[in-house]
């Protein structure tokens, strides 16, 4: 019998999707390698000064969170677009953005969220400062979910696609921009030990808008590629 | 006692890569009433299928469910449809278990012990806990199929339901059709056998190959 209720939705996408994620587990343990390695990569390519690496870090480690994040989203819908389980949440009575928000919910917690977790030991191979240590965390863990968020409208218009990867990231990546000025700022401000709550303010209104504006934009993004 | 009509499609056009599949298309479906679409290959069924099912604008023309068009009123259309189209929706990774949960609590359903017994009246006893793509053809459409006996939707759109069941298979899905239009609910389906069973509310629709 009919049993409507928006929370069983909810809980059912997201504990599908994060149950798929640990049965797979390439799934959430290749971004973070990917995020080390880009990491790792930078102090061999410039040098191994402190000074220089100090001064570069905040920028590195999140270009290197863009990078990663983009790595996961090619399959946020891949997999339920191929074997059919989009067209049945299309046709579910239940409203499609719901779903989606669970979905894109999903994904940051099997990528973003161990991204956020392992920052500070990334950021000592950078020979970040203790006090932009903070700073990184915050913003990573305000900005990772809003790149889920941007990065699944780009997921969604390219589902659709035979090799839709590298054109979703051309679509998704200059849309990353003003995320990265924000959370990049806000660190620098932090290492010159003034407040950066400014900057933190900017990213979380961000996330907030994202957080209602873009599941309705992923639903709308879907229903024209499933068409 | 006039039947009421349930689906009515009105004037449907639809055009691919720049063939007209089908033109000013209309035809009624009445509640307790059975439709099989017929056609060869490239002849538009599953355009049409999806067409109905809301996935897909047609050209021209509007379909109405309940006198409703559905482009309006697509989530009141929603919850009285249950589409099963070529791609199942059943994820190989999951369970056949997991994934009956799973359909059951995407469209609004109870969970209970039901789903466990119903696989293994569909002959998937001791596989409900393997992952889906280890199955067959056959058993992997089953774990699709036992939808059919889990839902009080009234309207099923059904794409090629029969592909890769075995004879038992096709008998016991007609049975459940037959049910279903008992309880006066109404099903679309495409499908190259024919029918096995006797439905007195049969008609039948064939799409040409148009070029």
């Amino acid at each position: 019998m009919m049993n409507h209720s928006y929370w069983q939705l909810f809980i059912s996408v997201y504990k599908k999707d994060v149950t798929l994620a640990f049965r797979q587990r390439s799934e959430i343990v290749n971004p973070l390698l990917f995020f080390l390695i880009v990491i790792t990569l930078f102090p061999l390519a410039i040098g191994p000064e402190p000074a220089l690496l100090t001064r570069m870090a905040p920028g590195i480690i999140w270009v290197a969170a863009l990078l990663s994040t983009m790595l996961g989203l090619d399959k946020l819908f891949r997999d339920d677009f191929n074997d059919g389980s989009l067209e049945q949440l299309i046709a579910s009575p239940y409203p499609l953005p719901l779903s989606v928000l669970a979905k894109v919910l999903a994904h940051w917690t099997t990528t973003g969220l161990p991204m956020v977790l392992m920052a500070p030991v990334f950021a000592l191979l950078m020979n970040l400062e203790a006090q932009a240590l903070s700073a990184t965390v915050l913003t990573l863990l305000i900005g990772t979910p809003l790149l889920s968020f941007i990065g699944a409208i780009g997921a969604g218009l390219t589902v659709g696609l035979q090799k839709g990867g590298i054109l979703m990231s051309l679509l998704v990546l200059p849309l990353y921009i003003p995320v990265l000025i924000f959370a990049t700022s806000a660190i620098d401000t932090s290492s010159m030990s003034l407040a950066y709550g400014g900057q933190l303010a900017i990213l979380g209104a961000m996330l907030a808008i994202a957080c209602v504006c873009a599941p309705i934009a992923i639903s709308s993004a879907l229903k024209v590629s499933v068409n | 006692m006039r039947i009421t009509n349930l689906l009515e499609i009105k004037s449907v056009t639809c055009t691919k890569q720049e063939r007209c599949l089908f033109e000013s298309l209309s035809f009624f479906l009445g509640a307790g009433e059975i439709l099989q679409i017929e056609g060869p290959n490239g002849a538009g069924k599953t355009s049409l299928l999806r067409i109905i099912a809301g996935f897909a604008r047609p050209d021209e023309g509007e379909i109405f469910f309940d006198t409703k068009p559905i482009s309006q009123y697509y989530d009141e259309f929603a919850a009285q449809l249950l589409f099963i189209g070529h791609k199942s929706g059943v994820n190989g990774q999951l369970s056949a278990y997991e994934n009956v949960c799973h359909w059951l609590q995407v469209h609004g359903y109870k969970v209970d012990e039901q789903a466990y017994e119903l696989l293994s009246k569909l002959g998937l006893v001791g596989l409900e806990d393997a992952p889906v793509r280890t199955l067959s053809a056959g058993q992997q459409r089953r774990v699709a199929l036992v939808r059919l006996w889990l839902n009080d939707a009234k309207l099923w759109v059904l794409d090629e339901p029969f592909t890769a069941l075995d004879k038992k298979g096709v008998i016991l899905l007609q049975g459940q059709f037959a049910k279903h239009l008992a309880k006066g609910g109404s099903i679309l389906l495409t499908t190259h056998q024919d029918l096995t069973t006797h439905f007195d509310a049969l008609k039948t629709l064939v799409l040409e190959y148009q070029f």
